[in-house]
C-alpha cells in the first residue's frame, strides 16, 4: 500500500502523517510512506485544502485530521 | 470545558445523535452561565477579594485583563463550535463548483461571500489558487474568494459581536464585501493574468476531488467543531493574550486624551496610518480586537480602528512571501495596492458618517 500525505508542512499534515503510521502500525499493514510538499503536485491531486491524504494514487481525504481511529477504519476497509 | 466535552462526545459515540445533542444542550448552557457570571465574579475578585481601587490604573488594568481573557475565550469558543458545525456542510470544492463558468461581476459577487462561509485557512491560499485557476476559474474572481477568506472571519465576527455589537459587525461585513468584490473585479478587468506564475495554467487538475463533508453524520459534526475550537485556541492564544495585555495597559495606564490627540477625528491622516501601520504586522483578529477595543475606550473613531483592523488581517507580510509561490512580484504589489485602497475608502467613510 502506497500511502502520501499532501501538505506544504504545517503542523495539520505532521499530525496526520503521525496518525497515519500509528493507524498502519495499528493495523500491522505493509505500507510505505511519502509525504508531498510542492504545492504544484498537490494542487495536481485536485487537493485545495491541505492536509490531503492519498491511498495508491487515490485521494481519500482532504482538508481535515481524521482521528487515528477514523484512520484504522479508513485504511481497514481497503 | 471544551476538552471535557471532546471526552463525553467520544464516550458516548454509540448512543448515537440524541445523546451528542444533548451534550450540546448542556455546553451550551454551562457557557451562558460562564458568560453571565464572568462581569461580577471577576468585579468581586479584583475589587473585594483582592481589595484593588477599580477607578485605578491598576485595578482597572487588572480587571480589563482578565475579565477580557475569559469573555474572549468565551466568545471564541462558542462561535468557532457553531460555525465549524454549519461550515462542515460547505466543502472549498463545492465553492469551486459553484463559481466554475461564472462571469466577472457576478462571479465576485459570489466568490466574496462564499469565502464567507467556505472552510478555509490562510495556509491553503496556494494549493487552492491553483486549484481555482486551473480549473477555469477568472483570476479577479479568485482574488474576491481569496480576499474576503482571511477578512471575514468567524473570529472577527465573534469578537466584533461580542465587544461592540451589531451594528458595527453589520458595517465591518458589510463593508469587507464590498472591498472583496471591487479590489477582484478591478484586478480581473487589469487582465493580469501575465503575473501570475505560468505553472499554475499549465497544472493538470487530474484526481477526483472528494468531497470532505459529504456524508457526516451530527456527530462527527460536532466532533469537528470540537476539534476546531481546540486547534485554533491553541494557535491563537499568545496573540490573544499580548493583545489583551497591550489593551490593558492603555487602558489603565495611557492618559484618556493621548491617542484622541494624535489619532483622533480631527486628524486627516488617521485611517492612512492606520492602513500603513496594519499592513505589515501580522496578527489575527483575536490579538487585534482588544487593542481595538481599548483603543475604541480611548476615543479613536470606528473608521480608523476598523481600517486598521482590516489591514491587518487581510494583508501581511507572511501571506504576500506565501503568494509569490503562485504570483509575480506585480502582481501582489497590485492585490495589496488594491485591498488597501478599499480599506483605506472604508475607514474614511466610516469616520465621516459615524
Amino acid at each position: 500500500m502506497d500511502i502520501l500525505i499532501l501538505g506544504s508542512g504545517c503542523a495539520n499534515c505532521n499530525t496526520l502523517e503521525q496518525r497515519a503510521k500509528d493507524a498502519v502500525a495499528q493495523l500491522g499493514l505493509d505500507a510505505t510512506f511519502g509525504h508531498v510538499r510542492d504545492v504544484a503536485e498537490i494542487a495536481s491531486y485536485g487537493v485545495m485544502k491541505t492536509p490531503g491524504l492519498v491511498i495508491d494514487d487515490e485521494v481519500v481525504l482532504s482538508g481535515h485530521v481524521p482521528t487515528t481511529t477514523q484512520l484504522v477504519e479508513l485504511l481497514g476497509r481497503r | 470545558m471544551t476538552h471535557q466535552t471532546a471526552t463525553w462526545t467520544q464516550r458516548l459515540r454509540p448512543r448515537g445523535d440524541r445523546a451528542q445533542w444533548g451534550l450540546v444542550a448542556a455546553a451550551s448552557l454551562v457557557w451562558f452561565v460562564l458568560y453571565s457570571v464572568n462581569e461580577p465574579f471577576w468585579t468581586w475578585l479584583v475589587g473585594g477579594v483582592a481589595g484593588l481601587d477599580l477607578a485605578s490604573r491598576l485595578g482597572s488594568g487588572v480587571l480589563f485583563f482578565f475579565y477580557d481573557s475569559v469573555k474572549i475565550l468565551l466568545l471564541l469558543t462558542g462561535v468557532i463550535f457553531v460555525v465549524t458545525v454549519l461550515r462542515s456542510f460547505m466543502s472549498i470544492e463545492r465553492t469551486r463548483a459553484l463559481l466554475g463558468g461564472k462571469r466577472e461581476g457576478v462571479g465576485n459577487v459570489l466568490a466574496a461571500s462564499l469565502g464567507v462561509v467556505t472552510p478555509f485557512c490562510s495556509c491553503s491560499a496556494v494549493p487552492a489558487f491553483i486549484g481555482f485557476v486551473a480549473a477555469g476559474v477568472p483570476l479577479g474572481v479568485t482574488m474576491s474568494f481569496l480576499i474576503a477568506s482571511p477578512l471575514i472571519n468567524e473570529i472577527a465576527i465573534a469578537l466584533l459581536l461580542g465587544l461592540f455589537g451589531p451594528g458595527p459587525t453589520a458595517l465591518y461585513v458589510a463593508s469587507g464585501l464590498v472591498i472583496a468584490i471591487v479590489a477582484g473585479f478591478v484586478i480581473g478587468r487589469l487582465k493580469l493574468e501575465r503575473w501570475v506564475e505560468p505553472f499554475v495554467f499549465e497544472t493538470k487538475v487530474r484526481g477526483r476531488a472528494v468531497r470532505p463533508g459529504a456524508k457526516l453524520s451530527w456527530g462527527d459534526r460536532f466532533e469537528l467543531g470540537v476539534e476546531e475550537v481546540k486547534a485554533i485556541v491553541r494557535r491563537i492564544w499568545p496573540y490573544l493574550l499580548v493583545g489583551i495585555g497591550l489593551g490593558a495597559v492603555i487602558h489603565g495606564w495611557a492618559p484618556a486624551d493621548f491617542f484622541a490627540t494624535y489619532a483622533g477625528r480631527d486628524n486627516p491622516f488617521g485611517p492612512l496610518l492606520a492602513v500603513l501601520i496594519g499592513i505589515p504586522l501580522y496578527s489575527n483578529a483575536a490579538g487585534i480586537l482588544p487593542l481595538v477595543e481599548a483603543l475604541y475606550a480611548k476615543g479613536l473613531p470606528m473608521g480608523t480602528l476598523l481600517a486598521f483592523m482590516m489591514a491587518t488581517v487581510a494583508l501581511s507580510l507572511p501571506e504576500m512571501i506565501i503568494l509569490r509561490r503562485v504570483l509575480k512580484p506585480q502582481l501582489i504589489a497590485v492585490f495589496v495596492g488594491v485591498t488597501a485602497a478599499g480599506i483605506l475608502a472604508t475607514g474614511y467613510l466610516f469616520n465621516a458618517i459615524l
